[in-house]
């Protein structure tokens, strides 16, 4: 399992506040944390970054590589940016990933870059018109971006599908289509399609104390259906490697010592799985 | 061989509400399949009608809705009575909308008057509505569901902003309580959860998931429901089945097609049956996704509704 380490986005305030001004401090320290807590990539969420993107995204790559040996994710809607990026990754710690490509015709040249400088790159589900309605529709759009990587030269290998994790709280129905797209991607090739997913977006909106609960259980019902790499809070994913055997237990339907955690997982699992409807306060009913 | 109909078993049921006192109680509710899916269970009541009416003449209802009023809205004792005598209905919605900050801005103390008034003149169960200000309802349901104590009326809204107080109250005095949220069924689920929380007994909720009329968003609403009625029959969740409420009125006479003069729009064809046939078919199409309980307005809306029932049950 790989992780990808989430924390450097320009979405969280402080991490924001260190981009604008260029101040290395935080970037780093972020970057250094999830290194040691086990991530094997460090993803570079700069946004849209309209203005500026490229001397951004060449800070950010190099700001991180300065003092941690791995890759970077680059992660930008700007064409520019990403192959500025890129130029100045050190590619001594690994393949640069992209993130990402889609089924949006604006968003194929992104392959070109994945073929011209050797990177992985995501592919993310989704077309021009909306958000899938389910697997099916994602493994439809798999096949497309897949097609479409072998038209420009880059290896089924470098390519990792995203079968796209929306918010539980407002489209719950989703949390099992991603599960599902993500066995079924994984059958649309030999060796297996890889696959990846933006993790922590399944318990976007829910109150706090919720949202490692169900980012985790989430993540190890993902692992049994095959993923091979998230989008995710590295110490997060550390804690759930070591509670996994419970875990897997309570899911197989097996008692455990710790009637509350089991009590926890189960009602987690039923209201991913869409067996119970979520509500915030789901865990206490 | 003999064609056998396909039946689905449910593992829940709603939950009967029964409003009001003596030999004019009634009841809705209690279904353990899909609204008038009794060739699959019990479907012991019909789905209950209750005409609005409010506490200040209704100068901003449309003129096909008002003129069957006319003679009786300035006041809203004598409106009470003629529903309750002239148009046989089985329960009145007095919704205080003369107590919202921006109308009249009536206090609780006036309030609880017109409450006790109309109290005293009919006998059919009362749904008391605030006037949707979440701050102001808070004073003025608290105030009505203490004058009504006992005579087991709804009090509603009680929506997240204001809960607390309006389900205290509600509890206090003996009276069920609509829960009201936007168009969203898991924050529906959230707020059922969240005054049961408090001890208030989740048989006496009724759920208003948000009600928007005919071409105006009914597919939400629609919707909503629908999934409220799955979960509450498929999924057994006994924070969804509770019975809904459809708000119809309120929402089909504020909409273009109810008041849009023929002059204007000839082809929309005749005012007066178009705004009663918005009514109707909005108030239909949400009694088939699932409401129990329907708040009307126009008495030949209510007529076609109440055949409407009388043919599907």
């Amino acid at each position: 399992m790989l992780i990808i380490g989430e924390k450097l986005s320009i979405i969280a305030k402080r991490v924001r506040e260190a981009m604008m001004k260029k101040d290395k401090g935080p970037i780093q320290e972020i970057a250094t944390r999830q290194w040691k807590e086990g991530s094997g990539v460090i993803d570079a969420n700069i946004g849209p970054a309209e203005d500026g993107g490229e001397e951004l995204m060449q800070w950010m790559v190099t700001t991180i590589q300065e003092v941690v040996p791995l890759p970077v994710c680059l992660d930008t809607t700007n064409f520019q940016a990403i192959e500025a990026g890129l130029k100045v990754h050190n590619n001594q710690w690994g393949k640069p990933m992209i993130n990402s490509t889609s089924n949006d015709p604006e968003r194929f040249p992104i392959l070109e870059l994945g073929v011209k400088y050797n990177c992985d790159v995501i592919g993310l589900t989704v077309g021009k018109g909306g958000l899938p309605a389910d697997a099916e529709e994602r493994a439809q759009i798999a096949a497309e971006i897949m097609g479409r990587a072998m038209e420009y030269g880059l290896p089924l290998d470098n390519l990792y599908l995203d079968p796209l994790v929306l918010q539980i709280a407002t489209s719950q129905d989703h949390a099992r289509h991603v599960i599902n797209a993500v066995k079924m991607f994984r059958e649309m090739n030999d060796p297996a399609m890889k696959t990846v997913v933006g993790l922590s977006n399944i318990s976007n909106g829910c109150p706090k104390p919720l949202r490692p609960i169900l980012n985790k259980y989430f993540f190890v019902m993902l692992l049994d259906a095959g993923l091979t790499a998230a989008i995710a809070d590295a110490h997060e994913m550390a804690e759930v490697m070591q509670e996994r055997s419970i875990i897997s237990d309570v899911m197989a339907g097996k008692e455990i010592a710790d009637k509350q955690k089991m009590t926890e997982i189960r009602k987690t699992v039923d209201v991913i799985m869409g067996r119970t409807l979520y509500a915030h306060s789901y865990l206490e009913m | 061989m003999a064609f056998t109909a396909p039946k689905e078993t449910y593992s829940g049921k709603v939950y009967p509400v029964t409003i009001g006192t003596g030999d004019t109680a009634v009841t809705f509710g209690g279904e353990n399949v899909l609204p008038f899916h009794s060739f699959e269970g019990i479907t012991p009541s019909r789905p209950v009608i209750a005409i609005e009416i409010q506490d200040v003449p209704p100068a901003d209802w449309p003129d096909t809705v008002r003129k069957p009023y006319d003679a009786v809205s300035g006041d809203p004792v004598t409106w009470a009575k003629f529903c309750q005598d002239d148009l046989k209905a089985k329960a009145i919605a007095l919704r205080l909308v003369g107590t919202h900050p921006d109308r009249e801005n009536r206090s609780p103390a006036d309030a609880v008057k017109t409450v006790k008034d109309v109290m005293a003149a009919v006998q059919v169960p009362l749904i008391i509505l605030g006037s949707n200000h979440a701050e102001k309802d808070t004073s003025v349901l608290v105030a009505v569901a203490e004058a009504a104590k006992d005579k087991n009326c709804i009090i509603g809204k009680a929506q997240e902003a204001n809960y607390k107080t309006i389900a205290a109250a509600s509890m206090a005095n003996n009276h069920k309580l609509i829960a009201m949220s936007e168009l969203d069924i898991n924050l529906s689920k959230q707020l059922n959860i969240l005054i049961t929380q408090m001890g208030f007994d989740k048989e006496k909720i009724i759920t208003d998931p948000m009600c928007s009329a005919l071409g105006y968003g009914i597919e939400y609403t629609y919707s909503v429901m629908e999934r409220i009625r799955l979960a509450a029959l498929t999924q057994n969740d006994v924070t969804m089945q509770q019975p809904l409420l459809g708000d119809i009125g309120m929402y089909v006479w504020k909409i273009k097609e109810a008041s849009a003069p023929e002059a204007d729009l000839p082809q929309w064809g005749t005012l007066e049956e178009r705004g009663i046939a918005w009514e109707a078919e909005t108030a239909a199409a949400l009694m088939i996704a699932g409401a129990g309980l329907l708040i009307m307005r126009h008495p030949r809306a209510i007529t076609e509704v109440e055949n409407l029932i009388d043919e599907l049950v």
